[in-house]
């Protein structure tokens, strides 16, 4: 069950922040109508396939449609030539910089397919049968290449490199010779080396994690109709449809203003769909065939065609004295990108020793191009990686000096005034809050049986802020709309509704939020690094303020006293103007009644740039039973603590960080990317990808820590990201509680834990 | 999915017919393998015969010498639902019941689980170790096979054009005999058996074991039937002794590969440890009769 | 190879339609009948999203042939609320905030109703390994769960109080 400690009790008098109304979407969700990116369809529209190639690694040379073009019922094919050229350039997404070029090679291939799963070229056709024959007959002639997927392989000075044009950035100086190697990252304070030789203590560790996938269950799908006149209209479910029409304009070249995108219900994310596969496809199908053209993807395609996070390795080296202050850590972080550079090695480095203050420390992250599915963002990009190295090492360091794990880490915790690893000075943090919470907790005092152990880690997320768009518009029932332009990906619909509802003083039932089209309102940019109840809830809360300012305005109009002689409150304007006797007080219901009459309809647009996202910080316990004969592991019990600013709508941040655990226990325990020989991944469905299923989950016991942001207007934090820091360290600390063996390589399968076993023996 | 048409015989002398017009054609159970694989390609058939409108192919009956027989498209979940069989021979219910999900378990049959034949079918060890037959039918008429017999290795089978199999038989059961079926899965459900073991015993009223057959799943081309495992718990109690020798014989008949389910070592240890773990249920069901 | 005419019992009313070999009854659900609550997750069974219940029974649509739907009777998410009245699932999910996107909802909500159908009162462990074949990426169950289990209790009161 779940708790929430530190509410403040000055009672600061919200009616609706802080409770849990039912979602406002959520009845067409419970029954079947929210329409999803696969459920939305169009009169004469056409069936689109995309074919993919199957060599991990090859040169194009030739792409032949004249077979499947004689197919009846085909209608367009395109491939990588009806693209136009793009220029290299940079453009910021939600969680990081992209490449438009690469972007582009990445929708569709351009003389090399760079892994398998490479969309090669698309046909539309008048039914999804028609469409998958013509497949077979669009002749692609490859000329196979040597191909790599290892991180350190792809590192080596004689592997295949996959790009001729990338020379190694970061380095003082450019190397002659192009490879894998994208870029270095490096943060250093202190002296690393001088304090790790005088340190009392040294433990050191290398550990591996492999490439996984967010596993969101609804596959990408959009449908995309574009006249000859170049303008287009796409419906897709994404995690931010101002970013698909941003990044379709630049893959075809297309002005921005002659795209309109509409959201569908996204089912599920998680970071991957911050990206575009199908839409620029789509588009360019339905401009050569006339129709419009809807392209769903197979759970195959998701696998092998969209972006896993990195699988890693990370080397850690933690130095401490006997009575366990750290005084130095050195960690190397090396990450596959996938077949185009922007792995989250940049964020894994700068999260790595957030959670501590360390006065020498030196980080170095490598991004490394390897022949798979170019990376997507996944929850705290970067994060659990650099976090699974860096928490394996403290458990091994409170093993070492017999302390207890939470101790050691509330010794060298961070805290309001410490300077982050990555450079700010942390202010209103709450991570020493949760990881006292965690000890308090009564799962903290259970006893283990045999083979059981109790595994401790931390996580921290820096959490975004950014550009947002809100509306609200009064109607003369006094109800409001809330318009935003994110996609609601877990109840942020609620969050919106509750702010504005708080701001106006009204029900949170009166309130009815909307997610508009690119169209509709102004822009923002994606749902992505928890930032939309942060950054798209402060213009929420700014635009019903104004909605507030003008109905105050309007009401000193009927009063004939100037607004300063007004005071809003629970959702009623108050005449304080003495001279005016009394004045009962005016209702939004009966300001809005009258609105015609004093100045016209009641609307507030807010577009901002939010500022001052608070970090989050998360505190986990993973109890575990292994089974010596079988390697099997049973997750007993599991506590998450997390500072989570203020919870807006307290249900749906549980939810957040319950969810964030089972997919850290999936990342722990089975998930994995499983390549043959030929660069083929061999696990492509959900039979043999191993997402935790209900049996294998216990209750996940949360408790938020309210520590409010000062710069949101209601103290909140991000919530999604943090969650999934922990887990693969906990659980990897839990199983070497239980076995006596340090597990460095995720995932911890029942193979290796017995041969773990067996050699310990 | 690629086309093909679709039949529904109701008599099996016109599923053998529909069968046999088209070389290609595939035989519908409960489609929870063939649909899968038709969608991926890998299965292209120019006829679907669907078993489930013949009289016979579904269903559990209660024959008069105690055993029984089970039409082999009978889905796992009505297997579940039937009390006499569920007492009579749990461990082949709860294998059956380990094929997939409840969604899985509403369609999925003996008869596709077996002539899927892969090495992992959860059903094939516990029906082998049960002594299973299969009543199969085709175009020379009927015959009645052990179920060990119809497995040729990974995707193969014995079957002769044109034959189907229409039900399974379980023979009638000692007073004091039981059996069981154990797997090994990375997750809790949802799996596909990285080795299965099944175990079926029958008990003297002394609680000497008089009857022991031991099958083991996912260790070699097809489900074996290990008589060396069988032989070491026959003519005394369930020792510990008697359980060494018995997962010494499992790990001895295994011939397994090195596969992204499991490695050739652990399977092989996993295969003992199974078996060991079946054989002590089994024992403990039958000691309780 | 022409169309096979399928008729059937949807949702309590007789649906017909016509349908190629190889289309599975998920994508006649969704293609023909515009009953489009039933999610394709994964096409291979693997995911529970497209569950519906076929006689009773508990099963993925898109492992099964429309063409054998021929003479049965179907049950799908859109037939779950009565006449605008919500199942006590449907309440206790929204309740409960069991569905972060939702995508997976009508499939667990469908599966649920099975199990309740059968087993009035499921235990936890019972519930989870009853919906194992139900993947929710968002969750981590805990919520779903309760839910059900909640529902449960709702509907044993509603049936002692009948």
């Amino acid at each position: 069950m779940s708790d929430v400690l530190d509410r403040p009790e000055t009672g600061e008098g919200f009616h609706s922040v802080g409770t849990r109304p039912i979602r406002p979407d959520g009845i067409e969700k419970v029954t079947g109508r929210a329409a999803f990116g696969a459920d939305f369809v169009m009169p004469g529209m056409l069936y689109g396939r995309i074919k993919r190639s199957p060599h991990a690694h090859a040169k194009i040379v030739s792409v032949d449609a004249r077979k499947a073009l004689a197919l009846p019922g085909v209608k367009a094919v395109v491939s990588g030539a009806d693209f136009p050229d793009l220029a290299d350039e940079l453009i910021e997404g939600g969680e990081a910089a992209s490449s438009m070029r690469d972007l582009a090679w990445n929708v569709m291939a351009r003389q090399k397919a760079l892994y398998e799963g490479h969309a090669v070229a698309a046909v539309a056709a008048t039914s999804p049968t028609i469409a998958e024959a013509a497949l077979d007959l669009i002749e692609v002639t490859y000329e196979p290449l040597p191909h790599v997927i290892d991180v350190e392989d792809a590192m080596a000075p004689n592997a295949p490199v996959l790009h001729a044009h990338i020379f190694t950035e970061g380095l003082e100086e450019r190397p002659k010779l192009p490879s894998n190697i994208a870029r270095k990252h490096q943060f250093v304070r202190g002296d690393v080396d001088a304090a790790l030789a005088a340190a009392d203590v040294v433990v050191e560790g290398r550990y591996t994690t492999k490439s996984v996938h967010q596993g969101y269950i609804e596959p990408h799908a959009c449908v995309a109709s574009m006249g000859p006149d170049g303008q287009g209209q796409i419906w897709s479910s994404s995690q931010g449809h101002f970013m698909v029409r941003t990044y379709c304009a630049k893959v075809l070249k297309l002005d921005i203003s002659d795209l309109r995108v509409t959201p569908a219900e996204i089912g599920g994310g998680f970071g991957g769909k911050t990206t575009v596969y199908l839409e620029p496809v789509a588009l360019l199908l339905s401009r050569h065939a006339g129709a419009p053209v809807k392209l769903v993807m197979s759970r195959d395609e998701v696998f092998r065609a969209t972006g896993p996070t990195s699988g890693g390795v990370i080397e850690v080296k933690l130095g401490a004295k006997k009575d366990g202050t750290i005084t130095a850590a050195e960690v190397t972080l090396k990450f596959q990108a996938g077949a185009f550079p922007g792995s989250p090695v940049g964020t894994a480095c700068m999260t790595a020793l957030a959670c501590y203050d360390i006065p020498n420390f030196r980080i170095v992250g490598w991004d490394v191009v390897t022949n798979s599915p170019k990376t997507a963002a996944y929850r705290a990009p970067g994060a659990p990686i650099s976090a699974f190295g860096v928490e394996s090492a403290m458990d091994d360091l409170a093993l070492k000096l017999g302390m207890d794990p939470v101790d050691l880490r509330d010794k060298n915790g961070a805290r309001d005034g410490v300077k982050a690893a990555y450079g700010p000075t942390f202010q209103n943090i709450g991570f020493l809050q949760a990881l006292h919470a965690l000890k308090q907790h009564p799962n903290y005092d259970v006893p283990l049986g045999p083979n059981q152990g109790r595994g401790i880690a931390v996580g921290f997320w820096f959490n975004v802020g950014g550009e947002s768009t809100a509306a609200v518009h009064i109607g003369e029932d006094g109800t409001a709309t809330v318009v935003t332009g994110n996609p609601d990906i877990g109840g942020s619909r609620a969050s919106m509704a509750i702010m504005a509802a708080e701001t106006l003083g009204i029900s949170v039932e009166d309130v009815r939020p909307v997610v508009a089209d690119t169209a509709s309102i102004g822009y923002s940019m994606l749902t992505g690094g928890s930032r939309t109840t942060f950054a798209t809830g402060m213009a929420v809360v700014r635009a019903a303020e104004k909605v507030v300012e003008n109905l105050k305005a309007r009401a000193a109009k009927i009063w004939d006293t100037s607004p300063e002689n007004v005071e809003w409150s629970a959702g009623k304007a108050h005449c304080l103007d003495a001279s005016k006797g009394e004045q009962k007080p005016l209702t939004l219901k009966g300001l809005a009644a009258q609105s015609a009459r004093t100045g016209g309809p009641v609307s507030a647009e807010v577009s901002l740039n939010a500022q001052g996202a608070g970090p989050g910080f998360a505190a986990h316990m993973c109890d575990v039973e292994v089974d010596p004969e079988t390697g099997h592991v049973t997750v007993l019990r599991y506590t998450a603590t997390q500072d989570v600013g203020r919870a807006i709508h307290p249900s749906y941040v549980e939810g957040q960080m319950q969810g964030g655990v089972a997919q850290g226990v999936g990342w722990a325990l089975n998930e994995e990317y499983i390549y043959d020989s030929e660069g083929r991944m061999e696990n492509a469905g959900f039979l043999d990808y191993r997402v935790p299923v209900a049996s294998d989950l216990p209750m996940i016991d949360t408790v938020m820590i309210e520590v409010p942001n000062p710069r949101h207007p209601y103290g909140a934090k991000g919530v999604g990201e943090a969650p999934i820091v922990p887990p693969l360290a906990a659980v990897a600390n839990a199983v070497r509680r239980a076995i006596g063996v340090r597990m460095p390589d995720l995932p911890l399968s029942p193979p290796k834990i017995r041969a773990a076993i067996d050699a310990a023996r | 999915m690629p086309q093909f048409d679709y039949v529904a015989p109701t008599t099996i002398d016109d599923a053998v017919k529909a069968l046999l017009a088209a070389p290609t054609a595939k035989v519908l159970a409960g489609g929870t393998d063939l649909i899968v694989q038709m969608r991926a390609g890998r299965a292209r058939p120019a006829t679907v015969v669907d078993l489930k409108r013949i009289p016979g192919a579904t269903g559990v009956r209660r024959e008069a010498d105690g055993g029984f027989t089970i039409g082999a498209a009978t889905s796992g979940a009505v297997l579940g639902e039937d009390a006499a069989l569920v007492r009579a021979w749990p461990g082949v219910v709860e294998a059956a019941n380990l094929i997939g999900s409840t969604q899985v378990q509403g369609r999925a049959s003996l008869g596709g689980n077996l002539c899927n034949a892969s090495p992992a079918a959860d059903s094939v060890p516990a029906l082998i170790a049960a002594r299973a037959t299969c009543v199969i039918v085709g175009p020379a008429g009927r015959r009645e096979a052990p179920v060990e017999t119809i497995q040729a290795g990974p995707g193969r089978t014995t079957l002769q054009p044109g034959e189907i199999i229409l039900e399974f038989r379980l023979p009638p059961r000692p007073k004091r005999a039981a059996d069981a079926y154990l797997r090994l899965i990375p997750r809790t459900e949802m799996d596909i058996a990285v080795v299965g073991a099944g175990v079926s015993l029958a008990l003297d009223d002394a609680g000497t074991i008089t009857e022991a057959y031991v099958s083991l799943g996912a260790v070699a081309p097809t489900t074996l039937l290990v008589a060396a495992a069988g032989q070491a718990l026959v003519g005394g109690k369930l020792t510990d002794a008697a359980l060494e020798k018995l997962d010494a014989a499992a790990r001895a008949a295994c011939n397994p590969i090195d596969d992204k389910r499991g490695t050739i070592d652990y399977r092989t240890k996993i295969a003992g440890v199974l078996a060991r773990r079946a054989a002590a249920i089994a024992y403990n069901r039958a000691e309780a009769r | 190879m022409s169309k096979i005419h399928v008729t059937a019992v949807v949702n309590g009313d007789t649906a017909e339609f016509l349908t190629d070999p190889g289309t599975t009854l998920l994508d006649a659900l969704r293609d023909e009948l515009g009953l489009t609550g039933s999610k394709e997750g994964c096409g291979s069974g693997d995911c529970g999203a497209c569950s519906v219940i076929v006689d009773g029974r508990l099963v993925c649509s898109c492992l099964m042939l429309a063409a054998e739907a021929e003479g049965h009777r179907i049950e799908t998410i859109e037939g779950m609320a009565h006449s605008g009245d919500l199942h006590p699932l449907q309440q206790k999910f929204l309740e409960h905030a069991a569905l972060q996107c939702g995508f997976c909802t009508p499939g667990l909500l469908v599966a649920a109703k099975a199990l309740l159908d059968t087993n009035p009162d499921p235990t936890e462990e019972e519930t989870r390994y009853w919906l194992a074949g139900n993947l929710c990426r968002c969750t981590g169950y805990d919520k779903v769960i309760r839910a059900v289990l909640d529902a449960a209790a709702v509907l044993r009161q509603e049936r002692r109080a009948a």
